[in-house]
């Protein structure tokens, strides 16, 4: 699915599947690319243009920092009293178990 | 938290029980053993919450969606035959009490339609780019990304970036912030997060890769006015 109907290098760049990757094409498809969905011919095209380009690697080392980090956030618990509640909830729960 | 290792690594350890200990937890809860209870009560939690919130709005309301998430454990356990794992299990009692939940509040959004009409703009700024008509170099940088070099390693043990991160996060249109947050923030597979939201393989891609691409550059803006 392309992101905007006119994006200068779709325009620029036709359909040629041996053209170089640009910058500009890479920071759309970098996604495809680490989710493994980029067709093969484009994967050797995006592999082909970081092994040349410290710019777009650098991109890739960010957006997979992004990720990482992401991975990191920690989440806030439940309110005290919502985990009291819960325990008590247990503890009764437990006893109509037992008395069966 | 290493995070140096690997992607998911931090988050795979801390977030998907091994099932050994998780038949012997199971076992213990059907027990009655409160300490069993309390253990997945404390480490589940702050996940369950998280994803409630991510389809309900008030938290109130996401607190009381994990409580009865609990409640919906107590009463299942005996019947639970551990073919799923069981936070499998747990997360697919929340999302459909949470699900229910959005409706009432009439907070149902299909994410099929939402999703697109929220996808905005190119990843980064075409100003980055030189032009298309450029003689040698058409959409190659002309603003390259400028080196983060480690500064993110560092940034998990510094809590303003990680707020920084968190409030990016909680701005991007909700869709996008979804998506990320179960891929990337709980560490969903695709094919889960396509199944609980209804979504298809390439538009929870778009939704992925618009959200990524957003926060990336927050951290890029703040990393530059840090240096």
């Amino acid at each position: 699915m392309a992101p905007t109907s006119d994006t200068d290098w779709q325009k620029h760049m036709g359909d040629d599947t041996l053209r170089e990757m640009a910058c500009q094409e890479l920071v759309e498809v970098i996604t495809d690319y680490l989710e493994g969905t980029l067709p093969k011919s484009d994967r050797a095209r995006f592999d082909a243009h970081l092994a040349t380009c410290p710019g777009c690697r650098e991109y890739v080392e960010q957006m997979r920092a992004v990720i990482r980090l992401s991975g990191s956030l920690t989440a806030k618990s439940i309110e005290p009293a919502t985990r009291d509640s819960l325990l008590r909830a247990f503890q009764r729960w437990r006893d109509s178990q037992t008395r069966l | 938290m290493p995070v140096t290792n690997g992607r998911y690594e931090s988050a795979v350890t801390l977030k998907t029980g091994d099932r050994t200990s998780e038949a012997e937890l199971i076992h213990r809860l059907r027990d009655g053993d409160e300490a069993a209870f309390t253990w997945l009560v404390d480490t589940y939690s702050p996940s369950l919450k998280r994803l409630a919130l991510v389809f309900v709005s008030v938290d109130a309301v996401a607190e009381e969606v994990v409580q009865e998430t609990w409640l919906a454990v107590l009463t299942g356990i005996g019947r639970f035959e551990g073919r799923s794992s069981l936070k499998t299990w747990l997360f697919k009692i929340l999302t459909n009490r949470a699900k229910t939940r959005a409706v009432r509040e009439k907070r149902t959004v299909r994410f099929s339609e939402l999703g697109l009409e929220e996808v905005d703009g190119p990843a980064v700024s075409p100003e980055r780019f030189l032009p298309s008509d450029h003689p040698s170099f058409p959409g190659h940088w002309s603003t390259p990304p400028h080196p983060w070099s480690g500064v993110a390693e560092q940034a998990v043990l510094r809590r303003e970036t990680m707020e920084v991160l968190r409030r990016g996060l909680e701005k991007l249109p909700r869709s996008q912030r979804t998506v990320v947050t179960l891929r990337d923030v709980e560490g969903w597979p695709a094919h889960e997060v396509c199944a609980a939201l209804e979504l298809s393989e390439a538009n929870q891609r778009v939704l992925l890769h618009r959200g990524r691409s957003r926060l990336r550059s927050i951290l890029e803006t703040y990393f530059a006015e840090d240096a």
